[in-house]
């Protein structure tokens, strides 16, 4: 049975109608069509379809789509102002850390919740933000190296 | 119970391609009337950065910038033929493959050129920032655009090139049996610091420190990129990636990676890294390749470390907890404390 499902996504309000238990990844890349969202394993256990829920990571292969009835979803395709890029995608590129690029919409989005709710992370609490999320390619130094980089290079909120 | 200290070293010779000769790359190079350069090839940039470690060297040799050049890698049924992206062999094959093409597509260029500006192209010379010039004479100069307009509008000539690398075939003496399997090799020592942990048999890695040589990093940040990714990756095979404890029936393998472990970011250690640059002779502006061979000296350096520390030398990867509490077993646990270093 389809059922209506609505929500904010990067600001904007969206909806669309879905099969009834559908999850969150599905109805965002064919329901919705932001592609930005990746699947790797859909069983939860690869971190790549992270996005944030009212500003939490949840891995959106394993979240009931209605469940973010009315809520606030952000994916990877909200992260930049207009030309702008996020200090996150910034650090990303001049730490070179992505390359085949599978897992950096996850990575961004857990970094992402990190920084919003620490500004001044340590290695640690990168480490604890992304080790849900599995890299095959990276070896995991560089995106951790861009974290920090980007909490550094973040306008300071006073 | 105790957690003991080891270290560990590796040395390796990595023959950059297939062994016994043969392995060729191809690629086409062509300019179309905006002065744009397309390299077609077959072969797979999968993160590694084949695509612009060829845009370079094809910008390089042609004498335009590095903006000018596209990578097309789309489609082995169109492409030209390549062997593919593996052991180590894209940047050293392909890239003396785009060598060569841009080489070709260049002699037409400045055939091209020197029809238009009335000289001998032996006389004229690349700028590398999208003109070409008389030597000596910057002022008598046409863009690499204007050549390409020309080229197809006026002169009815296509600026393009083939290119293929193809290893000789590796002779073998028939006296001795002796012979040299690979023209090209690079070259990598690691050293490994760990501790193990007696009564679990966790090994975790504390430091690597390595050195490699892999003729001109013609990349320097993608080569550090392949270099930290891929020891990563060795440490992975070292410690971590098996279809045990089920094997051999992979049918109870691991299903997912909840079952088929890797080092997460946790399990990472700092690592010291240096490159040594010595130019191969056949390579593409000297360049060898970093990609499949830095994953290599880990393993080794690994199972030396653990010897180091605990006495108990695994020969089956990966060493997990269980295979070290196994040999621990048979041999007895080293003596407490751990040794001082
Ligand atoms: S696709 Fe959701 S965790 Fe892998
Ligand atoms: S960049 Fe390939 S999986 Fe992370």
């Amino acid at each position: 049975m389809k059922t209506s499902i609505q929500f904010r996504l990067n600001d904007e309000e969206v909806a669309t109608f879905a099969d009834s238990g559908s999850n969150l990844l599905d109805v965002l890349r064919e329901g919705i069509g932001d592609l930005s969202v990746k699947g790797g394993c859909w069983q939860g256990t690869c971190g790549t379809c992270t996005v944030l829920v009212d500003g939490m990571p949840r891995l959106s292969c394993v979240t009931l789509a209605e469940s973010c009835e009315g809520k606030s979803i952000e994916t990877v395709a909200g992260l930049r102002q207009g030309a702008k890029l996020h200090p996150l995608q910034t650090a990303f590129m001049e730490r070179f850390a992505a390359q085949c690029g599978y897992c950096t919409p996850g990575m961004l989005m857990a970094a992402k919740a990190l920084l919003d709710r620490e500004p001044n992370p340590t290695r640690e609490n990168v480490v604890d933000a992304i080790c849900g999320n599995i890299c095959r390619c990276t070896g995991y130094e560089p995106i951790i190296a861009a974290v920090l980089d980007a909490a550094r290079a973040a306008p300071r909120r006073s | 119970m105790a957690r003991h200290r080891g270290r560990g070293v590796a040395t390796i010779n990595y023959p950059i391609g297939m062994n016994l000769g043969g392995d060729p790359s191809q690629a086409l190079v062509h300019s179309n009337p905006t002065g744009k350069f397309t390299v077609a090839l077959s072969s797979i940039d999968l993160g590694q950065g084949m695509k612009s470690v060829t845009r370079q060297i094809c910008a390089e040799t042609l004498g335009i910038p590095v903006e000018d050049v596209y990578v097309d890698t789309a489609d082995s049924d169109t492409g030209p033929h390549c062997m593919g992206s593996f052991a180590s062999r894209g940047t050293h094959r392909v890239g003396n493959a785009v060598m060569a093409a841009a080489r070709e597509a260049r002699a037409v260029m400045m055939e091209a050129a020197a029809e238009e500006l009335e000289v001998d192209p032996g006389d004229l010379e690349t700028d590398g920032r999208g003109s070409i010039h008389v030597k000596g004479a910057p002022h008598r100069a046409i863009s690499v655009r204007d050549v390409a307009i020309a080229a197809q509008f006026r002169q009815g000539k296509t600026i393009s090139g083939r290119g293929i690398f193809l290893v000789p075939l590796s002779d073998v003496n028939p006296e001795t049996g002796e012979m040299s399997p690979a023209t090209c090799y690079a070259h990598a020592c690691q050293i490994v610091d760990l501790e193990v942990d007696d009564e679990t048999g966790e090994v975790t890695v504390l430091k690597m420190t390595s050195a490699y040589e892999l003729g001109r990093a013609i990349n320097p940040k993608l080569v550090e990129q392949q270099l930290v990714g891929g020891s990563w990756m060795g440490m992975s095979h070292a410690l971590f990636e098996t279809p045990e404890p089920y094997y051999p029936d992979t049918r109870e393998g691991p299903r997912d990676f909840n079952e088929y472990l890797m080092p997460g970011p946790g399990d990472i250690c700092p690592h010291d890294i240096v490159v040594l640059e010595r130019p191969a002779p056949d390579g593409p502006f000297g360049a060898k390749g970093p990609g499949e061979m830095c994953a290599n000296p880990s393993l080794p350096a690994i199972a030396n470390a653990i010897y180091d520390a605990v006495g108990v030398r695994i020969d089956e990867l990966p060493i997990t907890p269980e295979k070290v509490l196994r040999a621990l077993k048979v041999r007895g646990r080293p003596e407490a404390p751990p040794r001082v270093r």
